[in-house]
């Protein structure tokens, strides 16, 4: 190989080392929390085990807005997510004096359900919204995911023998060993992490990268959106009362307008208003394209007001990139590769972070900054699953009338995180990877027993529910990983010691 | 190469990384968002299939001027570069100005 291209390489490698270490730790919590919203409506299940009762969706969202029209008055607007064979409650969004508030209403009775939680939506949030405020979270994101795309890139380019990395793995050989698995994860599922990365750019595109619509549309962001779905109906509140119509009418006119394909969402804006509007959407679970069509109707009289099927290439692209990246149709198999993929995402980004201190460490004693990322990492990689353990059980164990009991749950997750972390920035890594692996362990172990959790196991076999234990089996399993991960750093710590440690002599 | 050829230690080569780390940060989102308005009023279609044409493409141009600013011999060819390609596709929108309607 010429000069030049040697010299490449090694830039490519320096460039994707570092683009890691700079965003690395931001890259996991969205790569775990994206990982886990795969799962959004079984998450939102499991953690309300008392949810039981079904209803279709039409009778689902009637009763839902009979709730709202008594308890939600003023509101300018209602956001409604009808249940599906994988969710089973109503997730409703709408404002109440100034602030939003998200609350899941029984399909049945249309009032909220007892334990009140974020459910899968924490995680769905902190995926692109990292506990920031906007639009801060969604910007760092953006940025996080422009190094993500810069990161896989040089790390192809960096590469002499993609192929052959498919069917290399030697283990128990340090550097060797975190260079051949982080190899292997991001190369094996390669097409999966340049869709996501991407499509997850797309996503967060208004905000990230809105110079097209600024060179188009100049400074009229109405203007764009309405082209982006002429089908919807702004209207302005008029300022007098009115009750809305039947809205089952509605929901079944629409769903006869997508050709029998079901809806999903539901939107209201000024509910109560004489110039209400109710939007419904088609369901996004039979096609990959997202939000693809959508019917408009007069809230007082129910009658058609717009209506808007998506057939322009370039705006269908946009959908379907947007589909791909929420992953809304893929059920069964695929639902599940999507999991790996992310799974394995997460994995070549905390084996990236691991290799950055190992690789170093073999070569010469660590400095003192690299003695901070190897603790750092630690604090993350092993503090940040901590955080969304102590989640799952304090959605157990919280008392269901605790006033704002759904923030005090993630209130919790934030703090258990962040001890772990000034945990492992206090003890050594030697001592810091097996104390928070075994809480870690010990976490995911208590999450399916805690605050009656074996009644709902057994309630739901009673019913023939097969998601509760299998979530249940997934903890255990992340449990005993943990374990295995504290067993094996434990055992292996003072072998790669030793030879850095002579050679330190010599 | 050229992260290569200087010396690893030292202010000299620590200004030639800061140089191309801007110009690989700031300089790439700047690169790309011209080339978004570029295609974005180059493009067929209505004003808003344009607009995501263009959008989609600046994407790609992130990771490519990325390398390209470390990749380049010296930090000021990298600027260069960035600089050329910035006023390419920017001037080309300026050029053929805002859509009409």
């Amino acid at each position: 190989m010429s000069a030049i291209r040697e010299g490449m390489r090694q830039v490519m490698a320096w460039l994707h080392g570092w683009t890691g270490l700079a965003l690395g730790w931001v890259l996991f919590v969205m790569c775990l929390a994206g990982t886990m919203s795969v799962f959004k409506p079984e998450i939102s299940r499991w953690m309300r085990p008392e949810a039981t009762a079904s209803a279709g969706r039409i009778e689902a969202i009637a009763a839902a807005t009979n709730w709202l029209a008594s308890s939600a008055r003023g509101s300018t607007g209602w956001y409604l997510t009808a249940p599906d064979d994988r969710a089973n409650v109503v997730e409703a969004t709408y404002d109440k004096g100034g602030d939003y508030v998200a609350r899941a209403l029984d399909p049945v009775s249309g009032a909220p359900v007892a334990r009140e939680t974020l459910g899968g939506e924490f995680f769905y949030r902190l995926h692109f919204e990292l506990e920031l405020p906007y639009p801060w979270g969604r910007w760092l994101a953006s940025i996080a995911a422009l190094a993500m795309l810069t990161a896989l890139v040089t790390g192809i380019i960096a590469h002499r023998r993609i192929f052959r990395d498919f069917f290399t793995f030697r283990p128990r050989k340090g550097q060797r060993s975190w260079l051949d698995g982080h190899n292997a994860l991001g190369v094996l599922a390669l097409p999966f992490h340049l869709m996501i990365t991407f499509s997850g750019l797309v996503t967060l595109a208004s905000l990230n990268m809105p110079w097209g619509i600024v060179a188009n549309y100049g400074n009229d962001l109405a203007a764009a959106f309405h082209d982006l779905a002429p089908g919807a109906v702004d209207r302005p509140a008029a300022g007098r009362p009115a009750t809305l119509a039947p809205i089952a009418p509605m929901l079944r006119e629409a769903e006869r307008r997508f050709g029998g394909a079901p809806f999903s969402r539901v939107s209201i804006a000024n509910p109560g208003d004489v110039a209400s509007v109710v939007t419904v959407y088609r369901s996004d679970a039979a096609q990959i394209g997202a939000t693809v069509a959508e019917v408009s109707f007069d809230g007082p009289s129910g009658r058609v007001i717009g209506a808007w099927s998506e057939a322009r290439p370039a705006v269908g692209t946009y959908a379907v990139i947007y589909g791909l990246h929420m992953g809304r149709f893929a059920g069964g198999l695929l639902r599940w590769l999507y999991f790996l993929g992310g799974a394995m995402l997460t994995l070549a980004v905390a084996s990236g972070m691991i290799l950055w201190v190992v690789k170093r460490r073999e070569r010469a004693p660590l400095s003192l900054a690299n003695r901070i990322v190897e603790r750092l990492n630690v604090g993350i990689i092993a503090g940040v699953p901590i955080g969304f353990a102590a989640y799952l059980c304090v959605n157990r164990l919280l008392p269901i009338g605790l006033i704002d009991r759904a923030q005090q749950e993630v209130t919790i997750a934030l703090d258990a995180a962040g001890i772990a972390l000034l945990a492992a920035i206090a003890v050594p890594p030697r001592l810091g990877w097996p104390l928070l692996l075994g809480v870690l362990a010990l976490l995911c172990f208590a999450a399916p027993v805690v605050g009656g959790g074996l009644s709902y196991l057994s309630q739901a076999l009673a019913r023939g529910d097969a998601m509760l234990p299998m979530a249940d089996a997934l903890l255990i399993g992340v449990a005993l990983t943990a374990l295995a991960c504290m067993r094996a750093v434990t055992r292996k710590r003072p072998e790669i010691r030793r030879p850095a440690r002579a050679r330190a002599i010599a | 190469m050229a992260v290569r050829a200087v010396d690893r230690r030292g202010w000299r080569y620590r200004g030639n990384v800061a140089v191309r780390v801007l110009a690989a940060t700031v300089g790439a989102y700047g690169v790309a968002s011209c080339l978004a308005m570029a295609v974005a009023r180059l493009g067929a279609g209505g004003r808003i299939d344009a607009v995501i044409a263009g959008t989609l493409c600046a994407y790609l141009a992130v990771p490519a001027v990325a390398i390209w600013a470390f990749v380049a011999r010296g930090p000021w060819r990298a600027w260069g570069g960035v600089v050329v390609l910035a006023a390419l596709f920017g001037g080309l929108a300026w050029m053929i100005g805002p859509p009409a309607r």
